[in-house]
């Protein structure tokens, strides 16, 4: 009986899924470029039927070109004041902002950054509320039932309503921007940590039972590491719903170093360069992708051979 | 056979009048009634018995997992409460249970580590437990890359780590297959042999019973009772020839006419029945 038993499904998994992540990643990069086409052809399509002339008049690749349109409709949503042409939005990122100006591009990098400094600081703040609140409510049902529906009657509060307050309490500047977008990111972690600091198998908690583990042990070795697939769901949320916060913080505040005063300016001068806004949309939605892709990039580098693969 | 084990008392588990009742919303229903048990160090005892008989849930208590309704029960001597606190048992469920985080050693490492054992002796326990139940090579993979027998045989190792000296199996290769099940039982037997520890097996295999026990415990259901109790004089050590004994088959018989004399008095699942399975699955 001590022989050697046949083993059923020794050291299948190995190369099989780094095989299949390269090609899946390949994929979706492939994905997301034929969909960005898509929304240029519709968008370009649409200014085709229903927008203003246009003409392009210059040289292209050296070779002179002269060209003019007449579409055959004429829809105010296609018009150049609602819908510029990609290539104008494209040159809005290149052009100076203000004459003789470094280039709009490079103003609203310089912007993304102390966004995304306040957004990471309000994430970094809300999660570990977040955190905190979950470990509170599964350990204390009484702190559960009183406080959770005050948790999400905070989330019923327009966000711009309680900035303002927020910003003249605090005088914090750009912290309390942090804190607004704070307000913001708690939410989704405190739900995920509720629910993943439950998810182990029940049986699991027997078994640290019979251990006679401590509170904390159990918190340590079972409650926190079964909690992390679900917390790095909540985060994805809450990295997207931090860069909201910030720029919606910004613009109570005053601060004019971030997205939310470039948003608050190219508005009020839409009428004359309709493109800039939509350049600034452009790198809101830019740092919001890039957060998101950090927490995922930060979700796999940590669980990675260390979870069960969920991905497919 | 091993009658080693010289604790101060000879007997390990020691039950009078035990009971269970679980309260569901409209209707009380006994699981167990009058559960008169004594278990002597080194044995290996199965219950065994229909759905609903609570033997799993006679088990729990043993583990202190569930608190009796009444009746009086003592482990190693001490209240069931106390021997779990000084880490008397180890428990093997019908489900690996094993954390998906953790790799194979880490995974039996788990009570060591809850228990606060220095990392080397960590290591080297887990070693020679991976080799007892014959995983060398499979420290590092995790419980996901494992078969549904090979999780078990971790699961069987992480509860022998801290050498406790009464080990509680609820169904544990009930989700395994025949082939895979019968070798696991022969590993079982020879883990009980090596170690000298006292096993309380929950099955509802008869055959698995007869060959692993030195005692079958046979329980009937409505309410959870102890009808026979059958003593298996098979010869020690049990190998795969013992299946083919003709004392094999004849207490194989025993236990099964012991199972039917109760199946013929009761009524098939009734309502009560059904809540009463859903009362010990729950708790």
């Amino acid at each position: 009986m001590t022989v050697a038993s046949p083993i059923i499904g020794a050291g299948r998994p190995v190369a099989a899924p780094t095989i299949r992540g390269t090609v899946s990643r390949r994929r979706r990069a492939a994905g997301a470029v034929v969909l960005l086409g898509l929304v240029v052809l519709v968008w370009e399509g649409a200014k085709w039927l229903g927008g203003d002339p246009w003409r392009i008049h210059g040289t292209v690749l050296g070779i002179r070109v002269d060209y003019e349109h007449f579409p055959a409709f004429n829809w105010r949503i296609a018009d150049d004041l609602s819908l510029p042409h990609v290539w104008d939005v494209i040159r809005a990122f290149v052009d100076p902002a203000q004459r003789n100006g470094p280039p709009l591009g490079l103003i609203l990098a310089g912007q993304a950054l102390f966004t995304f400094r306040e957004a990471l600081t309000g994430f970094a703040f809300g999660g570990l509320l977040g955190l905190g609140l979950g470990i509170l409510f599964v350990h204390s049902r009484l702190a559960e039932r009183a406080l959770v529906p005050y948790v999400v009657a905070s989330q019923t509060i327009p966000i711009l309503a309680i900035s303002p307050i927020i910003v003249v309490a605090t005088q914090a500047g750009w912290l309390s921007v942090a804190i607004i977008s704070a307000y913001l990111t708690f939410f989704p972690v405190t739900i995920g940590a509720l629910r993943g600091l439950r998810a182990a198998d029940p049986r699991a908690f027997e078994l640290l039972r019979s251990y006679a583990a401590s509170g904390r042990q159990v918190l340590r070795q079972l409650r926190l590491p079964a909690s992390v697939p679900y917390l790095f769901a909540a985060f994805r949320i809450a990295a997207a719903a931090s860069v909201i916060g910030a720029i919606i913080g910004e613009l109570p505040s005053g601060i004019s170093d971030g997205l939310g005063s470039a948003i608050l300016n190219y508005n009020q001068y839409y009428i004359l360069g309709p493109e800039k806004l939509w350049a600034t949309i452009i790198a809101c939605s830019f740092v919001g992708i890039a957060f998101v892709g950090l927490v995922r990039l930060a979700e796999s580098l940590l669980t990675r051979g260390r979870y069960r693969p969920v991905d497919r | 056979m091993n009658a080693a084990a010289g604790s101060a008392s000879p007997h390990v588990v020691e039950t009078h009048g035990v009971g269970k009742v679980f309260e569901t919303g409209d209707a009380a229903v006994t699981a167990l009634d009058g559960i008169d048990l004594t278990i002597r160090s080194g044995e290996f005892v199965s219950l065994i018995g229909p759905s609903g008989c609570g033997k799993s849930t006679l088990l729990r208590i043993i583990g202190d997992l569930t608190d009796p309704s009444g009746g009086e029960l003592r482990v190693n001597g001490k209240s069931a409460r106390q021997a779990r606190l000084d880490r008397d048992y180890g428990m093997v469920f019908q489900a690996p249970v094993l954390m998906d985080w953790r790799n194979v050693a880490s995974n039996i490492e788990l009570p060591l580590e809850v228990m606060g054992f220095p990392r080397e002796d960590r290591a080297r326990r887990s070693a020679a437990l991976v080799k007892l139940v014959e995983l060398e090579g499979f420290e590092g993979k995790h419980p996901w890359q494992l078969s549904g027998g090979m999780q078990q045989r971790v699961a069987i190792a992480r509860a022998l780590a801290f050498d406790p000296k009464l080990l509680l199996m609820d169904e544990p290769f009930g989700a395994l297959d025949e082939m895979t099940r019968e070798r696991m039982n022969l590993e079982v037997m020879r883990i009980w042999r090596e170690t000298g520890t006292t096993i309380v097996f929950v099955t509802h295999s008869i055959p698995e019973a007869v060959f692993l026990s030195t005692r079958v415990v046979v329980m009937s259901a409505r309410p959870g009772r102890i009808s026979r109790v059958v003593d298996v004089d098979l010869p020690q050590p049990r190998t795969v020839d013992t299946r083919e004994e003709p004392r094999y088959f004849s207490l194989v018989t025993t236990v099964r006419e012991a199972l039917r004399a109760h199946l013929v008095d009761t009524e098939p699942l009734d309502d009560l029945g059904d809540a009463r399975i859903r009362a010990e699955g729950i708790s």
